[in-house]
Parts: structure tokens; sequence; C-alpha cells
């Protein structure tokens, strides 16, 4: 009887081995790396696998996107615990803003050539009304835009 | 970021057009968009693009400084509608004009310290400042 049991015990034993063993670390790393390539905010994420431990690394934009990059690997069946080596992009540089009274001067040397126009500038924001010819709008706009304002109000301009 | 989105074919096709530098960020209800484009007809093409999605560029909600950039010592050409380029001796329409470059003239580009106003030298060698939104480079 003891020996009957042992054999089904091995038997039993060599049929659940398989499903134990689990996959290998290439296999983590294969289903990890299409798990995160589902959120393109993780696209910079770069993915090791060593005995079912995953180390994950590379550059993001937020700490929210690296947040997102554990939990998608986390879901990956077999991956035992993740080591989120992940950094977050330094900011873009601040918006540069020209001051009002050079961005005074600069607005009037680039209006200069369209005298239909006029402008003034305020906290930043440069105001365009008049008019001006549909042709002449974009060379305005690029010369008005490269001052660099806070922001270009044209709703009083009449484009003709 | 709905801006971003807006305006998300802009960016595309500035760096599909291997824009250099190019940052974009949104700020109070703005999106500033800068970057060296590579030669002048890119910029033009950016600014299409930005009427396409804003026609007339009415919203106020873009700000793009995508300008093509020469090097000191480089040639540029004289991009002006037709009329001839002024140049000046500071940089600043209200300085005195101490030379003229015609339209499609080639010019050398000295220097650029000031981004509105480069210092030039025509071939006649007369030296000052030139509105730099009518200059771009030759490629």
């Amino acid at each position: 009887m003891k020996r009957i049991l042992a054999i089904v015990a091995i038997v039993a034993f060599s049929f659940a081995l398989p499903s134990c063993k689990g996959k290998s670390d290439a296999e983590l790393k294969t289903a990890a790396e299409a798990a995160i390539q589902a959120n393109p905010d993780l696209s910079g994420v770069i993915i090791e696998v060593k005995d079912g431990v995953a180390t994950i690394s590379g550059e993001v934009k937020d700490p929210a996107a690296q947040a997102a990059a554990e939990t998608a690997v986390k879901e990956v069946k077999g991956i035992k615990s993740i080591s989120n080596e992940t950094t977050v992009a330094p900011p873009p540089p601040p918006v540069n803003i020209t001051p009002d009274d050079p961005l005074t001067t600069a607005v009037k040397d680039a209006i200069k050539d369209h005298p239909t126009v006029s402008a003034t500038v305020t906290d930043g924001v440069v105001t365009l009304t008049g008019e001006i010819s549909k042709a002449d709008l974009k060379t305005l706009m690029q010369k008005v835009q490269a001052t660099k304002p806070k922001k270009v109000e044209s709703g009083g301009l009449t484009v003709k | 970021m709905a801006l971003q989105e807006k305006y998300q074919a802009l960016v595309d096709a500035a760096n599909a057009a291997g824009v250099a530098n190019l940052a974009v960020r949104e700020q109070d209800g703005v999106l500033y968009i800068d970057g060296d484009a590579p030669n002048g007809a890119v910029k033009d093409q950016l600014w299409d693009v930005y009427n396409q999605i804003d026609p007339n560029y009415a919203s106020g909600d873009l700000v793009l400084n995508v300008n093509a950039t020469a090097e000191a010592g480089s040639q540029v050409r004289v991009v002006t509608k037709e009329s001839n380029l002024n140049i000046r001796k500071g940089p600043g329409t209200d300085q005195p004009i101490v030379g003229k470059a015609a339209k499609d003239e080639i010019i050398t580009l000295i220097n650029r310290s000031n981004d509105l106003w480069w210092s030039v030298r025509t071939k006649d060698g007369e030296e000052g400042y030139a509105y730099a939104q009518y200059l771009e480079p030759v490629s």
C-alpha cells in the first residue's frame, strides 16, 4: 500500500512539475516588454529579468509613468518582484517671456512693415488690431511670436 | 495637456523635419513651442501646419518660435517680400539706417547675439543690424 501511495505521489508530482516550473527569465522579459508597450509613455523603459526578479530602468516623463511601468510589469505572471530604477526626465526649460518694455519695442519693430496693424502690450500679452491681408498674416504672426510674448491676441485683427 | 493634443500634428511635423532643441511647454492656457529649424522652408511648413490646426492663428493659445538658425560667419539670404532690407546702426527700427540689402541678396552673418536683430555685413562691406525674421540660412 505504501509503495502504491509512493508511486501515486511520484506520478502526481511529475505531472505537477511543469506547471510549477513557470517561465524562463527570457520569456518573462518578453512578456513584460509586451505589457509596457501598450503605454506610449513608457517607450523609454528597459526591462531585465533575473531569477524572476524584474529590474526596470530608463527615463520616463513623470512619477505617474514610473508607477505605471511598475504596475504593468507586476501584472506579468511569474514576475516575483520588481526593482524600479526608472528616472524622471528633468523638466523642460521654463518659458522665456520678454518683459513689457523690451517687448513693446520688439513688437513695434515686428509690425513696422504692416502699417494697417496696431499693437498694444499688457503683461506680456500682445493684442493686435487693424487689418491685414491673408498673404501677409503668416509673416506678421511669425515676427510677432518671435518677440517671445506671453500670448498673442489677434481676435481684433481683420484678415482680408 | 489638451493643447498638446490640439497641436500634436505640429510637434510631430517638427520632429519629423529635424527641428533641434525642440521644447514644448504648456503654461497658463498657452502652449509654447521653441526650437531651431534646419532651414526657412521647415519653418514655413510648420507655420502652414499651425494655420491648418488654428485657422488664421486666431486662438491665441500657441506661441510658435521655431526659427531657422545660422552659424556666425555663414551666408544668409534676404527674404523680404519685395523691398530692400534695412541695415541699421543698432538693434531696433529707431536706429539710423546705415545700408540696404536687396531681396534675395546673400549677406554674411557676423553674429546673432540678439535673437531678433542679427549683426550682418553686406557684400559692399556695410555692417550693421538686420531684422532676423527677414534672413534665412543658405542651405
